[in-house]
């Protein structure tokens, strides 16, 4: 029962598609702002889903069952993940051993969901994002489990989120230290690409290849895709969180950290412009995953 | 009234067809987003892809070659969905009237829902065709 709720309610499906709804908000807010507009007002997001619920779908007769189906993996995934991070930060205790292998496993199944619907409409424009999507996954995922890694080793050799937590509220939190602050660096620039905005927007790119991995999704199966990302705009934040900002877990602290870290996710997509993919390839497997392997050295050596 | 509908009214996202315009209409289009018009504030978005529309703004006169196309791409549009006809190219075919290339007015080939007509229209009457088209709307629900 209350495996049930967790999952559902808080602080699973409902809490985060609210909380990450009203995230896209500020995204959307700060975004405007940062153009000197005045942008949309709170509940934008919310109103289109909604709109979105009421439009017709339309389905390529390619592959019906896994084109409806694959926004469902997606968001099923991060549901869990969602409930599962959240677990770790209210109550570190309760978290079972190797659940951030599990979490790092899960957060991939959005991208995934995507590759499987973007194939599936046989829609030229959606193949090329999805090879797109595909690359940028292979991109980010090493330096990203790279700075894991890292933290990790600085936490005492744990794959116990709960325990990640725990030691952060004794000994501070992660990113006060040399190897926590440039794994946490990367982390963030990973979680950009995952969260596919600007500068690693090229799978959705909409000058270039209209809306890419979207491009044959209407109706229903595009709200839960949007839904998608609204959640992932609320768990990365929040994984990201746990990670290296344990150390204050109250409700006001992990709500400010949030905005902080969801403010600079935004303010890195208004000031750069989109990479291309090759660019973004040789950026993560250069620069980025040399940074986190000399974190992960720092880290061993005790830094 | 009609949650679904209401919510229509306040997300509309456009997909921009020039069929053959000059290219002024799209550039008054583009300055309803700069932040002397922001029409982002009313949730109005331009979008990539037709099946993600709400709202089609037509410009320019619809010539042989865009016709079947023009027809192509309401087809592929998921319902409801509105079409706006920016100005007079779309409206009446303007100064392309007795071309050999221009045989119909855009009313004659798609439902048109609102006309917006000037040569560019102004941000402003865009806007207000905007203004008139949710209302119109709000009144059929």
């Amino acid at each position: 029962m209350k495996a049930i709720f967790g999952y559902l309610i808080f602080p699973g499906f409902l809490f985060s598609a609210c909380v990450g709804l009203l995230a896209g908000w500020l995204d959307r807010k700060v975004t405007a702002r940062i153009q000197w507009r005045v942008g949309p007002p709170w509940y934008q997001n919310f109103v289109d889903i909604v709109k979105l619920l009421g439009k017709e779908t339309i389905v390529p007769e390619a592959g019906r069952a896994t084109f409806l189906l694959s926004p469902y993996l997606g968001l099923l995934s991060l549901v869990l993940v969602s409930a599962i991070v959240g677990r770790a930060l209210l109550a570190p205790s309760e978290s079972f051993a190797g659940d951030i292998i599990v979490v790092v496993y899960l957060l991939v199944m959005p991208a995934i969901a995507l590759l499987i619907g973007a194939s599936s409409s046989r829609n030229p424009l959606a193949s090329v994002g999805a090879s797109r999507e595909m690359k940028l996954l292979l991109g980010y995922e090493l330096p990203f489990i790279i700075a894991i890694l890292t933290v990790i080793i600085k936490a005492g050799v744990t794959v116990h989120l709960g325990e990640i937590v725990d030691h952060q509220r004794n000994f501070g939190s992660l990113i006060f230290s040399p190897s926590g602050a440039i794994a946490f660096v990367v982390a963030l620039l990973c979680t950009q690409a995952k969260l596919g905005l600007v500068p690693f927007d090229m799978s959705e790119a909409e000058q270039e290849i209209m809306a890419g991995v979207l491009i044959e999704y209407s109706g229903l199966p595009l709200a839960i895709f949007k839904l998608n990302k609204a959640v992932l705009l609320y768990v990365m934040p929040v994984f990201l969180i746990s990670l290296f900002l344990g150390k204050d877990t109250g409700p006001l602290f992990v709500a400010l950290k949030f905005v902080a870290i969801l403010v600079a996710v935004v303010l890195i997509r208004n000031t750069n412009p989109r990479l291309r993919i090759d660019q973004a390839l040789r950026f993560f497997w250069g620069p980025v995953t040399v940074l986190a392997l000399l974190g992960l050295l720092l880290a061993l050596r005790g830094f | 009234m009609n949650l679904k509908l209401k919510a229509l009214t306040r997300s509309i996202w456009v997909f921009h067809v020039s069929a053959g315009s000059c290219n002024n209409c799209d550039i008054e289009i583009l300055d309803l987003l700069t932040p002397r018009f922001d029409v982002e504030r009313f949730g109005i978005q331009l979008i990539g892809s037709i099946r993600h529309a709400d709202a089609l703004l037509i410009t320019g006169a619809m010539n042989k070659k865009s016709v079947p196309r023009m027809k192509k791409i309401y087809a592929q549009a998921p319902k409801p969905c509105v079409v706006v006809a920016v100005g007079q190219c779309a409206l009446s075919r303007h100064m392309f009237r007795h071309s050999y290339n221009v045989e119909e007015p855009l009313d004659s080939i798609l439902p048109v829902d609102v006309y917006i007509p000037g040569c560019p229209p102004k941000p402003e009457a865009i806007i207000d065709g905007i203004v008139k088209l949710v209302a119109k709307l709000r009144k059929n629900a």
